[in-house]
């Protein structure tokens, strides 16, 4: 058998839940597996689906959006936004069979052991999926 | 800015990054990345020659772009961007890379992994930080006054505090007196101080304060402008009195011969057509009630008219609009009743002797309808006894949902005001939990409950129906001793469920600040910013930001008062750094930004005969929606433009070359 597969995933976070979130679990010592890639954002609302899709035409094999749960958006509905445009963007996806490689998941500040449950569960999702390798198809056409 | 030449340090931070990877071997990657001068490691980047080495490299080498690999930004982004201002760089030319929250302290058992992963956040960084610019702060001056809605303690509270710092401050409040609902409550647990004596004082020292302007019987109606700089429309209800005439002799209410029934006393009792609220209302000022007087009603009278030793009578008078310009906004609208009326189970408003805590304060007060005697409002007897219902709609999901906070304090409270009006009569008292956590609560409670003839039962009472001579019979399952009671009463008091004012909305939507699930104001942070709000400027106090008792209330509203008076003495606003800017050019004009903006922060203006977005500096919060609604991309976000967001996204995706 050849070497595991590891995927390599981006992961948008808000600077006032998520990220936080994710800062704790390091300083809580919580381990996840290695393969995420945290871009901070000041809120989720910011996340363009076109940059969600730039990530996995670049070669990352899974996306993961995070921001505040509904109610507690550092900017009042920031977090509504995003799960309406996700919802959408689900939608293109889905014609593009890329459905199940993004992600929509809500971490508060507090929630450093869940971000480390929502990673590895995401990292283990997308190992079953394999690689997209969008790339090479793309670089090869 | 020209060539773009950056500097990278990597922080070994002690044996936090530097145990698990190696720091100078990620330097030595980073030394080979596009436009990178200069690459090294530290053992504490934030210790000070870890400040100077950056310092001196910037100078020496003529760095335009430094970035830290180090903790999380959350912690020294603030440090490290005073390094580039010392050096004489803008401080977002700094890009933080968080290598020890996010690697070593979470992939401590792969290390490879752990340095293969902080190489390529080095490298995203580096890709990003060929797009920095330089960003400006706007700074504006700020007004240097206050405007306090509410004149309940809250607002009377916050109003001195504000003032006595020498801030100009302008109290609305509705009514025609401030006071609140604790200017209707005869005592004050747990002390049993008499309210109004308490609290006139402080009503009058609002009254005769210099720096103090009240419009009492006036309302907000608009609200413009930003922290800092608000404009605030108020509109003077018609009194039909000429308030800068009038002297408060109260002539004009002693012979006023129309009666009404008097909001003060949760309308049991009755007042004039033209009445003070209560007689040691501030301002000293009546007010005329239209639908009541003679002289609106019948074109009769007009006695107050005649006897008015000044002439201050004006029935013609109408609405006056008056604008506001003040730095920050303190919310004090306090709290309402919830409508027991919607406990159908209870037949409150359809049997007379059901009646709410707020009303037996009436009951209770000198003041009040029965001269402070308490009473069965059917016939006017004595009650031999007494059910006081607690949590009526409260903590119940068929009508509200949380606690009052001081329904429990209340009903204790109120056993004693039974107890000294008619010391033989028995008290039942139905409860859930007995919530009494306050300074002196406990103790309180305990005394009470110990007087003889008085019965707690843990239990919600089933329906209340009314026997023939006006007295009220329940079945109740005590929950303590498993028994099935059935109870006759006299009187039942409901400690009502506490809600937010009915008019509130509309004021909150003028404001433009979010409301709790409860319909309540939302604070910035529940635990550490619980007086202020998303909006810069605008201050909560007292129970508009969730039920509070008075010692609460007043605590709070010293807050909200000095967050202000910090927020005003600061001299001037600054606009966030991660402000959203349009390309111009680009712009279409089309509002979707507008439109997605929680913060009302963006304008379609017509400028040289086309539309075009523009962005309200102080107003603007930086998250970036709009940037990501922008069909055209003319709306962008400092520090997060879509060229930085995506270089970093994109070398992330691909991983470091
Ligand atoms: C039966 C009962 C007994 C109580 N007993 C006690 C006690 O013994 N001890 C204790 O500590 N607490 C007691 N409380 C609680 C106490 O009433 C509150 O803690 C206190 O009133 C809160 O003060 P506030 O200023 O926040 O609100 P409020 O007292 O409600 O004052 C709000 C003010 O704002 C005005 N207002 C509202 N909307 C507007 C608007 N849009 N524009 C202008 N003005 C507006 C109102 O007219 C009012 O004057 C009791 C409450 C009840 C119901």
């Amino acid at each position: 058998m050849g070497e595991r597969f590891e995927p390599r995933i981006v992961v948008f976070a808000c600077n006032w839940c998520s990220y936080a979130g994710i800062d704790l679990a390091g300083v809580s010592r919580i381990k996840y597996p290695h393969n995420v890639r945290i871009v901070k954002v000041m809120c989720s609302g910011r996340v363009h689906p076109e940059m969600v899709l730039k990530a996995l035409v670049d070669g990352a094999d899974g996306v993961l959006i995070t921001g505040c749960h509904p109610g507690d958006c550092h900017y009042i509905s920031g977090n509504y936004k995003t799960m309406r445009r996700y919802l959408l963007l689900r939608k293109l996806l889905r014609q593009l069979g890329l459905e199940e490689r993004v992600r929509l998941e809500w971490i508060s500040a507090s929630e450093g052991d869940r971000w480390a449950k929502v990673a590895t569960d995401f990292v283990e999702h997308i190992r079953r999926l394999g690689p997209l390798r969008l790339k090479e198809v793309m670089s090869a056409e | 800015m020209g060539e773009v030449r950056i500097g990278v340090y990597i922080c070994h931070c002690g044996k936090n990054i530097g145990g698990v990877i190696n720091p100078s071997r990620v330097a030595e990657f980073a030394s080979k990345l596009p436009n990178v001068v200069v690459a090294r490691d530290y053992m504490y980047m934030c210790s000070s020659p870890g400040q100077m080495l950056i310092e001196e490299d910037i100078k020496r080498h003529n760095l335009n772009r430094v970035i830290v690999a180090a903790c999380s930004p959350r912690m020294h982004e603030p440090t490290f961007q005073g390094v580039l201002k010392k050096a004489g760089l803008n401080p977002w030319l700094l890009e933080m890379v968080n290598i020890r929250e996010h690697v070593t302290w979470v992939h401590e058992d792969v290390p490879d992994k752990a340095e293969e992963k902080a190489k390529e956040l080095v490298y995203a960084a580096v890709m990003r930080a060929q797009h920095l610019y330089e960003i400006t702060i706007h700074r504006l001056p700020v007004v240097k006054s206050a405007l306090v809605i509410g004149g309940g303690i809250a607002g009377i509270r916050a109003a001195l505090d504000l003032a006595n710092a020498g801030i100009k401050v302008y109290l609305v409040e509705k009514k025609q007196s401030i006071g609140g609902k604790m200017a209707q409550l005869d005592k004050t647990f747990p002390t049993l101080d008499c309210s109004k004596c308490i609290l006139t004082p402080l009503m009058v020292d609002v009254a005769r304060h210099p720096n103090i302007t009240i419009y009492a019987y006036s309302e907000v109606v608009d609200v413009s402008g930003s922290a800092g700089d608000f404009k605030v429309k108020v509109r003077l209800k018609p009194t039909y009195v000429d308030w800068s005439k009038c002297t408060g002799c109260g002539y004009c209410t002693e012979r006023c011969p129309a009666r009404a029934p008097r909001e003060f006393d949760e309308g049991l009792g009755t007042r004039k057509a033209i009445y003070f609220d209560f007689p040691q209302a501030v301002p000293r000022r009546p007010v005329i009630d239209p639908k009541y007087c003679l002289w609106f009603t019948k074109g009769i009278c007009r006695a107050c008219e005649k006897l008015c030793p000044v002439g201050a009578i004006d029935f013609n008078q109408k609405d006056r609009y008056i604008e506001l310009n003040v730095g920050a906004i303190i919310v004090a609208t306090g709290y309402e009743l919830y409508d027991m009326t919607k406990l159908r189970e209870y037949g409150y408003g359809k049997y007379k002797n059901v009646i709410t805590g707020l009303q037996l304060e009436r009951l209770s007060d000198a003041d009040g309808p029965t001269k402070g005697k308490i009473v069965r409002l059917s016939d006017g007897k004595e009650p031999e006894t007494v059910a006081i219902v607690l949590c009526a709609g409260s903590r119940d999901e068929k009508h509200v949902r949380y606690c009052c906070r001081f329904g429990c304090a209340a009903a204790i409270k109120h056993i004693y005001y039974v107890k000294h009006s008619v010391p033989e009569a028995k008290v039942f008292v139905l409860y859930t939990d007995i919530r009494a956590f306050g300074k002196g609560y406990e103790e309180f409670y305990q005394r009470l409950r110990g007087m003889d003839d008085v019965y707690f039962i843990r239990g919600r009472p089933a329906e209340i129906f009314e026997a023939k001579d006006g007295s009220l019979i329940f079945d109740v399952f005590d929950s303590n001793t498993g028994q099935l009671l059935s109870i006759k009463a006299d009187l039942v008091v409901l400690e009502s469920a506490v809600v937010p004012p009915k008019d509130w909305e509309s004021l909150r939507r003028m404001l433009k600040i979010s409301c709790d699930p409860g319909g309540f104001a939302l604070e910035l942070h529940p635990k550490l910013r619980p007086f202020e709000t998303t909006a810069d400027g605008i201050f909560l106090a007292g129970a508009i930001q969730g039920p509070k008792d008075i010692p609460d209330t007043v605590a709070h509203a010293a807050a909200a008062a000095a967050a202000a008076i910090g927020f005003l003495s600061k001299g001037e606003v600054e606009s966030t750094p991660y402000l959203a800017v349009v390309n111009e050019d680009l712009c279409s004009g089309c509002g979707l930004c507008a439109s997605v903006c929680p913060f009302d922060a963006i304008e379609i203006k017509e400028e040289g005969g086309r539309r075009i977005a523009k962005v309200n500096v102080i107003r603007c919060k930086g998250c970036g929606a709009c940037a990501a609604t922008c069909p055209s991309g003319a709306m962008q976000q400092n520090y997060f433009t879509d060229t930085q967001i995506v270089s970093e996204v994109s070398a992330l995706a691909g991983g470091a070359k």
